[in-house]
């Protein structure tokens, strides 16, 4: 890989430019493109070889969004609200991946919504980001099934339905990490991306992320504004990568460590709330007393890690199977012959 | 126990001129009673006998209670057609009695349990009664065995009337129950009951017997869907996606189930995924995701779960994704007649997608194809990088046939242009250091792939189903579109001399010619002959894919009149052939039908006498 001397490099040698990709066409201001910048933050300093992540997407502005990051990596823009099938068979066929899958609250609350539970539920090993306006943009401005009571658009006119909470649903599903996120709060989707990407099994996170065209008038719970003086962080979060040599000091009682799988360390220091992220009914009861307070909570909800991932449950080869060569991929004579006979 | 047969009045057939080997059996039962255990046995036996053999079963959408029936053929001729008459009914399901011997032919046989009462017997029948409650108070089987066991009655009666080898009962026994001795004794003990009642009770009054052949010696008995599931673990198979459909879902089972002894793994791992997925939607996207990372998917399904892959059929045409997708065709529209069999997804697998798509399809006609198939599916996908459609169907599927046993593949796979990290960087040093996913170098059509784990920093591309260029950059320039859409065509063109070549047999002057597809093919071969007996020469053409090739064009111009034979309402395969051929679409004669049933031969004579103003009584 092409190495730029006069920028800094990461421990594989790349600059935060080998992680861009295409220019953005989405709007100006689009809290998209600030996750975007965070995806290839996360990236560039976890050290991601962009040949093991593959970038996946449904269909929507979100899903638009793997052009405009990681141009070395492999990806596919699918169907919309199919991503999470597209993506299952990917991990089957290649457990050695990372997939990163961006979409939105249309793709995934709506036409997506059956996918997206049974890809948790079988526990694909990916990040799942959802990108969360409460609105369709490329439609031109149509209520989604995460908009809040009350919101009201100019075209569409006020929501009556309640709103399909992405991370109440990740928890139903038995997912293993739930997080929720705001656009504005940089560092935190940042630190959640990273935590994300090391973790072994599905990881969605949602994103409150403004659609600054359609959806970003001040009373609306998806704007800049309201993220900006509603934003409740139940943790500051710091990802502890596992190559730090660093003695990690943490306070106990205050701050909380948990360690994933193979080694890096997410840090959680408690704020208002004496939260513990794992433990699967507390974040349940967050997510309802929050509905019901009205209160836009962000953080790292829930983290276990004890499920199997579905290569795992399936036994799948440790050699992945889109790389398996011919000897392996057909029968010897003898077994072909054996079977045969039992006619 | 007392012998209430009556004395046959009149009859088609002379009691004293034995009919060895040419007739039909069909066993009516309820669905759910065991009968495929004895209607299997029967079959064994006498394919073991050598004399041709095939079943065909008619089978209802439950689970129990409902009727079925199961038809044997017996042919001399080695005819495996269904026939529109049976000679003997075995009437065990008083739901249909009725109706079941009103159909017999005058002189046919009737084996029914000796308390069944029938609302309009027939005199002109030989009617053997069979006490079966009593066969079953004799042999006491355990209570919810019991209604299994009585269908092995039907068995012995049929051993004792017909001569079949009772031997070859107990093997075919022996077979089914995988040599549980415990299971083949508690049947069979059934068997020989009946055996030694018709013996001492029931003399034979009709003239249909077997007698031993040599014609299958060397053969196997299989089904399309199990032939098609080795097929594909032949064929390197490693990801398949599925959703419960019938009759689809034999094809998966079979390949759960020998996936273990054909590909077991060295590290008590394995090398393939088999994942039911939540729908048929999601099992197309799973397949789609595979076979665009690299590997050897497919899924199988049937009419409903073709409509949901739709979207990806466009996606995975225009991404250029290989995939492999198995149609085990059924009654549409809708749920239709789930059980029963068709060809009526011609029009819809071929151009399953939206916009413009048109697709490589597979029709197998035989076990052969259905187990060759399976693997050039996978060859094709992987040469074309386009989805690959083998459209089987119920017939073929779910049906026991006769095959010679199938041998391992002579060719290796065929990965079609993929390119590895290594091979990348070769492919880079002879092309100008140019490359783009959807570029033609060849003027195939075929661009070359890179896969996902290619270690090349320029080997990576996005895929995607909106408007591309030939670096598979977005772009939504009129002249790129354009290039691309002339680009899949011509893909297509090549398509046409990569799929397997009707198979044609012409004879020499014959103003008729017919072409037929998958199953109805045993139908138009049995037909052809009681055509050359009324003095019209045939010649035939199997079509065995789409597109057409030449092959076809020329057919249909050598011949006068061409009948395009199928199971649909809507003579889909005529429509293609119409719009290949339009400078001679007149010649082509619909002789389709759409009545959920295996074709007959009668049927295609008939309607092509029809045609021809033959006008049959």
């Amino acid at each position: 890989m092409t190495t730029v001397t006069n920028r800094p490099t990461n421990r594989i040698g790349l600059t935060s430019q080998d992680y861009q990709g295409g220019t953005t066409t989405l709007c100006a201001g689009c809290g998209h493109n600030s996750v975007t910048s965070q995806i290839i933050a996360a990236c560039y300093d976890l050290s991601l070889d962009p040949r093991q992540v593959v970038k996946m997407s449904g269909i929507g502005c979100s899903s638009k969004t793997p052009a405009y990051f990681l141009g070395r990596s492999f990806g596919f823009n699918t169907l919309h609200g199919r991503m999470p099938s597209v993506t299952t068979g990917v991990a089957l066929a290649n457990r050695t991946l990372l997939p990163i899958g961006i979409s939105g609250d249309g793709d995934t609350g709506s036409i997506g919504f059956g996918q997206f539970k049974h890809m948790m539920r079988r526990n694909v090993s990916m990040v799942y980001i959802v990108e969360n306006n409460g609105v369709y943009g490329l439609t031109k401005g149509q209520h989604s099934a995460t908009a809040d009571v009350g919101q009201n658009l100019k075209y569409a006119g006020i929501n009556e339905l309640p709103p399909i909470d992405i991370c109440a649903e990740a928890l139903a599903a038995d997912c293993g990490f739930v997080a929720r996120s705001f656009a504005g709060d940089a560092k935190q989707v940042r630190e959640l991306l990273k935590a994300a990407l090391c973790y072994e099994g599905t990881a969605v996170i949602d994103i409150i992320s403004p659609c600054v065209t359609f959806n970003n008038q001040d009373a609306s719970t998806k704007s800049y504004t309201y993220g900006k003086e509603h934003e409740e962080r139940i943790q500051d979060i710091t990802f502890i990568p596992s190559y730090s040599e660093v003695q990690v000091d943490y306070e106990p009682g205050t701050e909380q460590m948990v360690r994933l799988h193979d080694g890096p360390m997410i840090k959680l220091r408690k704020l208002a709330r004496d939260y513990d992220p794992t433990d699967r009914w507390q974040a349940m009861k967050l997510m309802e007393e929050s509905r019901v307070a009205n209160e836009f909570v962000t953080g790292l909800l829930y983290i276990n890690e004890a499920r199997a991932t579905l290569p795992q449950m399936m036994n799948l080869s440790d050699t992945p199977l889109a790389y398996i060569d011919e000897s392996q991929l057909r029968p010897s004579h003898d077994a072909f012959a054996n079977v045969m006979s039992e006619f | 126990m007392t012998i209430i047969d009556t004395a046959v009045q009149s009859s088609t057939y002379d009691p004293h001129t034995p009919i060895v080997n040419d007739f039909t059996i069909v066993a009516a039962t309820e669905n759910g009673s065991g009968s495929q255990t004895a209607n299997n046995a029967l079959i064994r036996a006498i394919f073991k006998m050598g004399i041709p053999v095939s079943g065909k079963n008619l089978f209802p959408s439950n689970i129990q209670g409902l009727p079925t029936w199961y038809a044997i053929r017996v042919s001399k001729h080695g005819y495996t057609a269904r026939r529109e008459h049976s000679e003997i009914l075995i009437a065990f399901n008083p739901r249909t009695s009725d109706e079941d011997l009103a159909k017999l032919p005058s002189g046919g046989v009737c084996i029914h349990p000796a308390d069944l009462k029938f609302t309009t017997p027939r005199s002109d029948v030989v009617s053997y009664a069979v006490p079966v409650k009593e066969f079953i108070k004799e042999l006491n089987p355990p209570q919810s065995l019991r209604d299994y066991i009585i269908n092995m009655a039907y068995v012995g009666v049929l051993t004792e009337l017909l001569g079949i080898d009772r031997g070859q009962i107990e093997d075919a026994l022996m077979h089914h129950f995988n040599g549980k001795r415990k299971a083949v004794d508690m049947n069979l003990g059934m068997v020989d009951l009946a055996i030694n009642y018709v013996r001492a009770n029931l003399p034979k009054q009709d003239p249909f017997r077997v007698a031993a052949m040599n014609e299958t010696g060397g053969q196997i008995l299989i089904d399309g869907n199990t032939a098609a599931g080795i097929g594909a673990l032949v064929g390197g198979v490693s990801v398949v996606a599925w959703y419960p459909i019938t009759p689809s879902t034999s094809l998966v089972d079979a390949i759960t189930d020998y996936a273990p002894k054909l590909r077991p793994a060295e590290d008590g791992k394995v090398n393939y995924a088999i994942i039911q997925a939540e729908d048929e939607l999601a099992a197309a996207g799973i397949i789609v995701g595979a076979g665009w990372a690299g590997s050897r998917a497919m899924t199988a399904t049937s009419g409903p779960g073709i409509s949901l892959m739709n979207e990806f059929g466009g996606l995975a045409y225009f991404a250029e994704v290989p995939i492999v997708i198995w149609d085990i065709m059924r009654m549409g529209p809708s749920t239709g007649l789930p059980t029963r069999v068709s060809q009526g997804d011609i029009l819809s697998a071929y151009y399953l997608g939206h916009g413009d798509s048109r697709h490589v399809c597979l029709l197998p006609g035989s076990m052969q194809e259905c187990f060759d198939f399976a693997g050039l599916a996978f060859d094709l996908a992987e040469q074309l990088q386009t989805p690959v459609l083998v459209l089987s169907d119920l017939d073929l599927g779910m049906n026991n046939w006769m095959t010679k046993p199938f041998d391992y593949p002579s060719q290796p796979l065929n990965r079609g242009k993929v390119l590895h990290t290594e091979s990348f960087e070769t492919f880079l040093a002879e092309h100008n250091n140019q490359w783009g996913r959807y570029r033609d170098i060849d003027g195939d059509g075929v661009p070359y792939r890179t896969i996902p784990g290619n270690q090349h920093p320029r080997a990576a591309w996005l895929g995607r189903g909106t408007g591309h260029n030939e670096a598979a950059v977005y772009s939504e320039r009129n002249d790129d579109w354009k290039r691309n859409m002339d680009r899949l065509s011509r893909k297509h063109d090549t398509a046409r001399n990569l799929v397997p070549a009707p198979i044609v047999d012409s004879k020499p002057g014959a103003s008729v010619g017919i072409i037929a597809y998958g199953s109805t093919h045993d139908a138009v071969r049995e037909a052809r002959d009681y055509l050359q007996a009324q003095g019209i020469e045939s010649s035939y053409l199997r079509l065995r894919a789409l597109p057409f090739n030449d092959d076809i064009s020329q057919f249909v111009a050598q011949h006068d009149e061409i009948y395009v034979v199928e199971l649909n309402q809507d003579s889909q395969m005529l429509q293609l052939l119409c719009s290949h051929v339009p400078a001679l679409a007149g010649k082509l004669r619909a002789v389709n039908l759409c009545d959920g049933l295996p074709l007959t031969a009668e049927f295609v004579t008939n309607r092509i006498l029809e045609h021809r103003g033959v006008v049959r009584n």
